[in-house]
């Protein structure tokens, strides 16, 4: 054996040895590893249970939020303007969609889902965000819901479920009002980042009083505490924490008025204001023709709302707030109280011979009225006597008249917006258009035209402040109180409302138009706003419908003890006692007698092809035919 | 030997004390499998209870033998396993991406888990061979590598890199028992410690390296691969003292702890009988060990000590590494928990070193010299 000399000699019995040492080497280090798999237990289920016991939590149980109810919209005597019904809906979450065209396919077959419903449906999941849900179908009967709900395992990605959607009962009559709901959109969820907006089937305003109380009709949502499995499988509720329902919203409102006022809007494009005079309280702003918020809350087709945005009459756009109009003679009880202000005797004559000369150019009035006071003047309407008292006085007077009277003004009202127009003056006019005031500018502001544009929520509070001599301010929520009398003299509230008397009941623009009330008379002024320049003999008294007059009527009643103001603006309507005053009498009519005012509805609907809802379904439907035959012969012509 | 008379010696000669540590470690498994599957005997209890006693028999059978048999037919074992790991690789049945498995019908059989205690055999055998004097020489060594390639060639193939490891610890523990100079022990420690990077780097899959990765940093992916372990510490974690009590663990019921009736069911376990729970079955564990430690302290001949050691350590390397694993002190490799989990064929393994251990120890006790 050639052993090493360093190499220790090994025998049997030293090996035997060698083994028993290391065996306990081994051992040791056997029990050493039980040690520290006890000391690692330990750490993790006593140092560290809280968190993990906290991790075991959160993975056993989801929270699912519950949306709240919203907040019912009622009128000013409690009946319901906005309210929740319940209702089972069909919902695509496209983060789980898994074959889209099949899962269509089987919707459109179990829901019998239109294919103009089927385009909204594909390109509102070509544009999704993963967690947003895309809406199928709301308002199902149980049979459609329960036979998407049993299919439920072969369709990925659909949500059948139950909630509440929001129901306007009155339709389109308060379509502007009101606004309407709608799922949160991309850029809504981003801005508040919580969790509901994001819940199926949750709405959140979009438009209208809907969009700007959202904070009290929304509510807290509820919370369900849910045990999962890791793959998603419910085992079971731990408990419900139950939703809080937003706050009802209270109006100023008189739905019946308002819903009246719509329908006697007939088939003209148009709107109607009413206030109350001594508190300002909105009674009625309705601004035809209008979509039906109801559509909207159900997700609008793209076809419906291409119609609705191709209609020359703008059914999108809210008259009684954006839609801005030259006053017309409606301007003239609001000048005559300046004029009265700056000292005019309202017994003082103003000769008119049809027209009025200024330099070499001459002013013309609509008539040869002959000698004119303030009184005969409101109610013949007459240019003349306005354009020399009007140029006596100046348009500082007549500027600060119509600002305190509401012109130029934008209210403190829970509205998206307000265009609130032009009371021009000789600064603003310096500041928009760099160039000074001149004569005869005053004498078109004189009579309501040139620069001056208003909305019809300015005209009824002009309205009512002449009729009521008060400031009151319009207001939309709450009970109002009696407004502060305005800084001007009674004698000059009373000259002014007895020509508008005269107006309606007497000899002037509107003697058609008096209420056919025992003891109830109204005071008003016609208006007629010229859309484009005079040109020829046409006067915007024919034509195309769009280049027609506007015509216009402000009025209040009772004229005893005047308690509701009013204004009508008809668009193209071609003048104000002819389109604008009917209407008024019969929405004033209403206030005081509904049976006779109803009547009076029942007789024209019936001459314009049914009610308002009836008129729409057809428009709509023709419409969306229209549309499909011009599709098909596009289609058969490539 | 004042044994109650009625009792056959046959039965009262067995190491009654080892018996009922792995009856306890048996029946907690069927407790574990049972709360598994939400409080039933199927689909993993019953058969864990049927399996866990058949395997028994055959480790009482094999008690039965003398050591020298093991010794004799080391070798004829060892082609036998051979040629079972190349019908695997032939015939074998894909699961968790190793081709590890032989579908016999009845039952699933993975023989690389068998190769386990026949190696174990072939070095006990092997350095009872190498002469005293020839232990700290390189012939001690190289034969090693032509026992042990075969295998471990065949094993890297399915390729099932957990047993592998085992098979390497295991017979480097051997080697270390078996005499072998202690430079070795300390220079091969070295040098793996250089190697680490470079097989890293070179020699792993991705789905490896991204295990490693995860066991240093498990909250990194607590979604994909971290998942397992991150599920594991919860459930041991919010366990608590004492536990959430038998059928309440929420980790496991409510599966979000993976592989809780195989790799995870100590987890499970753990998460109902909490530290309690968990430290008892560690201390069951240890007794085993230390009883199998015993054994081969008291052997008298050297195959029996080297053959008692090694059946006795793969057990170890099995709880070692699958505890150490699910308590995130590891990463994720497939080794279940001998006895406990869920599966027949470590169970299989465990039982025959058990079978063997005793068989050692029945002729311990019947050597004169010790009475």
């Amino acid at each position: 054996m050639n052993r090493r000399r360093s190499a220790p000699l090994v025998t049997e019995s030293s090996q035997a040895y060698t083994f028993t040492r290391r065996a306990m080497v081994l051992g040791a280090a056997q029990g050493g590893l039980a040690l520290l798999l006890g000391g690692r237990m330990a750490w993790l289920s006593i140092a560290e249970n809280e968190r993990y016991n906290l991790l075991s939590e959160s993975n056993r149980v989801q929270m699912q939020l519950m949306p709240p109810r919203r907040g019912w919209i009622v009128d000013r005597n409690g009946q319901p303007i906005a309210i929740n019904r319940s209702d089972f809906r069909v919902d695509i979450i496209p983060d789980l969609l898994k074959d889209e065209d099949r899962v269509i396919a089987e919707l459109t077959r179990l829901l019998d889902l239109p294919p103009d419903e089927i385009e909204r449906v594909r390109e509102a999941l070509g544009k999704a965000a993963g967690y947003q849900p895309v809406p199928v179908a709301e308002n199902l009967p149980f049979e459609k819901y329960a036979a998407v709900t049993v299919r439920q395992p072969e369709l990925p990605g659909v949500a059948p479920q139950r909630g509440f959607s929001r129901f306007y009962p009155a339709g389109a009559a308060v379509g502007h009002l009101v606004g309407y709901v709608g799922t949160a959109n991309k850029e809504e969820y981003e801005a508040e980042k919580n969790p509901l907006l994001i819940t199926p089937g949750f709405k959140i305003g979009k438009e209208g009083l809907e969009k700007t109380m959202e904070p009290r009709l929304r509510g807290k949502p509820g919370a369900i505490r849910l045990e999962v499995t890791a793959g998603g499988r419910l085992i079971r509720e731990l408990e419900k924490q139950p939703d809080v329902s937003g706050r009802t919203l209270q109006l100023t409102i008189d739905a019946g008025l308002q819903e009246y006022a719509a329908r006697r809007l007939g088939e003209e494009s148009g709107s109607v204001v009413v206030l109350d005079c001594l508190t300002g309280d909105i009674l009625c702003m309705a601004s035809m023709p209008a979509y039906d918020p109801n559509n909207f809350s159900d997700g609008i087709s793209r076809n419906e709302w291409k119609m609705l945005s191709q209609d020359e009459r703008r059914p999108l756009n809210n008259k009684t707030l954006n839609g801005l109009y030259p006053p017309g003679s409606t301007f003239k009880p609001m000048v005559a109280m300046a004029l009265l202000s700056a000292g005019v005797e309202p017994g003082e004559i103003v000769g008119c011979g049809g027209g009025y000369r200024l330099g070499n150019r001459t002013f013309r009035c609509l008539g040869r009225h002959g000698p004119m006071n303030m009184h005969r003047a409101i109610a013949k309407s007459c240019n003349t006597y306005f354009y020399a008292m009007g140029r006596r006085v100046g348009i500082d007077v007549i500027s600060h008249m119509g600002e305190s009277l509401g012109f130029g003004q934008k209210f403190d009202l829970p509205v998206v917006s307000q265009s609130y127009g032009t009371m021009p003056s000789d600064d603003w006019k310096q500041r928009k258009y760099k160039q000074s005031w001149t004569q005869s500018d005053t004498l078109n502001t004189s009579i309501g035209q040139g620069y001056v544009i208003v909305n019809p929520l300015q005209l009824a509070v002009m309205s009512a402040r002449i009729a009521s001599g008060r400031a009151v301010h319009p207001r939309l929520i709450g009970k109002g109180k009696i407004a502060r009398a305005l800084p001007f003299p009674a004698e000059h509230f009373d000259t002014v409302r007895k020509g508008m008397w005269e107006v309606v009941n007497g000899a002037g623009t509107a003697g058609r138009s008096r209420l056919e009330l025992p003891g109830i008379e109204m005071g008003g002024k016609t208006g007629t706003a010229q859309v484009r320049r005079i040109t020829g003999s046409q006067r915007g008294q024919s034509g195309a419908w769009k280049y027609r007059d506007h015509g216009l009527f402000v009025c209040f009643a009772p004229t005893a003890n005047p308690r509701y103001a009013c204004s009508v603006v008809i668009e193209h309507g071609m003048g104000g006692s002819r389109a604008a005053a009917p209407v008024a009498k019969d929405v004033l009519t209403y206030l005081f007698d509904k049976p006779k005012a109803m009547e009076a509805l029942a007789g024209f609907e019936q001459s314009w092809g049914g009610t308002l809802a009836e008129r729409m379904e057809r428009r709509t439907n023709a419409w969306l035919a229209a549309a499909a035959a011009e599709k098909a012969a596009s289609g058969g012509g490539r | 030997m004042m044994r109650a008379t009625f009792v056959p010696t046959a039965v009262a000669t067995l190491p009654w004390g080892m018996l009922w540590v792995v009856v306890a470690l048996g029946t907690a498994g069927v407790l574990g499998l049972y709360s598994a599957a939400g409080g039933s005997m199927t689909p993993w209890a019953l058969p864990h209870a049927v399996r866990f006693m058949a395997f028994l028999g055959l480790a009482l059978a094999l008690a039965r033998i003398r050591p020298q048999t093991f010794h004799d037919f080391a070798f004829i074992a060892y082609v036998g396993g051979i040629l079972l790991l190349i019908l695997t690789l032939m015939l074998g049945v894909i699961g968790g991406g190793a081709r590890s498995w032989l579908d016999l019908g009845v039952v699933r059989l993975q023989p690389s888990e068998l190769m386990k205690p026949v190696l174990v055999l072939v070095l006990a055998r092997f350095y009872s061979h190498v002469p005293a004097a020839e232990i700290r020489r390189i012939a001690a060594i190289w034969p090693l590598a032509v026992f042990l390639g075969p295998p471990i060639l065949l094993i890297l193939l399915q390729p099932d890199l957990g047993t592998t490891m085992l098979i390497v610890l295991n017979t480097i523990a051997l080697m270390f028992l078996a005499g072998l100079p202690l430079r070795l022990f300390i220079g091969g420690g070295l040098a793996v410690a250089a190697a680490i990077p470079i097989v890293y780097s070179f020699m792993m899959l991705p789905h490896q390296r991204d295990r490693v990765l995860i066991f240093l940093n498990p909250e990194q992916d607590p979604l994909g691969a971290g998942y397992h372990l991150t599920q594991s510490k919860i459930a041991i974690g919010s366990g608590g003292l004492f536990g959430k009590g038998f059928l309440n663990g929420t980790q496991s019921h409510l599966q979000y702890l993976p592989e809780q009736h195989t790799d995870f069911i100590f987890s499970a376990l753990a998460e109902e009988w909490g530290l309690a729970g968990g430290c008892v079955l560690i201390l069951l564990f240890f007794l085993l060990l230390k009883w199998g430690m015993g054994v081969a302290l008291d052997a008298k001949g050297r195959f029996e000590r080297l053959a008692a050691s090694g059946m006795t350590l793969t057990i170890f390397f099995y709880i070692a590494v699958n505890l150490m694993m699910v308590m995130g002190l590891a990463p994720v490799v497939g080794i279940p928990l001998p006895l406990v989990s869920y599966g027949g064929s470590a169970m299989l393994t465990v039982m025959i070193c058990l079978g063997v251990l005793m068989a050692i120890d029945r002729s311990d006790r019947r050597d004169p010299r010790r009475r």
